[in-house]
């Protein structure tokens, strides 16, 4: 891992700032009104950050690709969840197909 | 009410399970996330802080990256009527509650007891679960070596895929997810770890451009 110090930091920066959002909406409440609008993009900003986590980590590693089984892995596991199968399914799914893979030598 | 809490909260240790293995899979000690779970009791924002760090990204960038993620919190508290949170000194552990599930369950209750009973139920649920499932996936994840031989790498974009599917059904989301992941995508070779994941956020600018569903309705 890297500097723990640093990773300390980053996690009570984390910790801090998202107790902040808890409470500084019920704080507002009787002040403001977030527009609907403006929740939703919040929202979507969110599943575009871990959309782009998903594709990056299924696809490279380093600064190059991640080969072939890791993200095969992640499709089937991606098409159970479309498909709305069990949480545990996806998971599992997903790294049988890629240790699958691996066993038959694709890497 | 109390089984489909009950459900959620082992979905959540079952989402916590995965989310210790990952983090001990990709090097951290057992304490990041135990201490993370239990600090920071957002799934999706641990998810995205050990996937920056984990990829060499700073523990900085990948806090901003977890607080924006973590905003819709902030929507959370405007839309729970006042009391649901509790009084007092209960208010410092109530507002440590919110999540998605604590703010679905007392929502959906009709009246004011309804709503807090609802909220502490799965709120105090998930604070078991979450932290509980993440240490023993942790410790799981602890023991086994060459993660890269049980697919385990696969598992972590897998998990986060299964968390927003529900959002990527609507098809201006899924759009702007598609073109943030290949701006990032194509910003790997290219940028130190961590900033392409942050740079995908541009592709906000796809939904602010095109008119909001009920305006074009």
């Amino acid at each position: 891992m890297k500097d723990s110090t640093l990773v300390v930091a980053g996690m009570a920066t984390l910790a801090a700032g998202t107790y902040a959002f808890r409470l500084s909406g019920q704080l507002l409440r009787a002040r403001i009104t977030v527009p609907p609008r403006a929740t939703r993009l919040l929202e979507a900003a969110a599943v575009i950050l871990l959309a782009a986590l998903v594709a990056t980590t299924a696809l490279t590693e380093g600064h190059g690709f991640s080969g072939f089984a890791r993200p095969a892995g992640v499709l089937v596991g991606g098409v159970l969840a479309w498909r709305k199968a069990p949480f545990l399914v996806v998971v599992i799914a997903a790294a049988a197909v890629a240790a699958g893979l691996r066993l038959l030598g694709v890497r | 009410m109390l089984v489909d809490v009950g459900l959620t909260c082992l979905a959540v240790f079952f989402i916590g399970l995965s989310y210790g293995a990952v983090a001990a899979a990709s090097g951290f000690p057992l304490w990041v996330p135990a201490a993370q779970s239990l600090l920071v009791l957002a799934g999706a924002s641990e998810f995205l802080f050990i996937g920056i760090v984990a990829a060499g990204g700073s523990p900085i960038a990948a806090a901003l990256a977890g607080m924006l993620v973590n905003a819709r919190h902030l929507p959370y508290g405007l839309a729970l009527p006042p009391g649901v949170t509790g009084r007092g000194w209960r208010r410092l552990l109530g507002t440590h509650l919110m999540n998605d599930e604590s703010v679905v369950f007392g929502l959906a209750q009709p009246d004011l007891p309804g709503k807090r009973a609802a909220y502490w139920a799965c709120g105090l649920g998930v604070l078991a679960c979450w932290p509980g499932g993440a240490v023993l996936g942790a410790l799981i994840g602890s023991v086994v070596h060459d993660t890269s031989a049980f697919g385990l790498d696969a598992m972590f974009p897998a998990v986060i895929l299964a968390l927003i599917v529900k959002d990527l059904r609507d098809a201006r989301t899924r759009r702007a997810a598609l073109a943030g992941a290949a701006v990032a995508l194509a910003a790997t070779p290219f940028l130190p770890a961590g900033l392409p994941v942050l740079l995908a956020l541009a592709a906000v600018v796809l939904l602010v451009r095109s008119p909001a569903p009920e305006a074009a309705r």
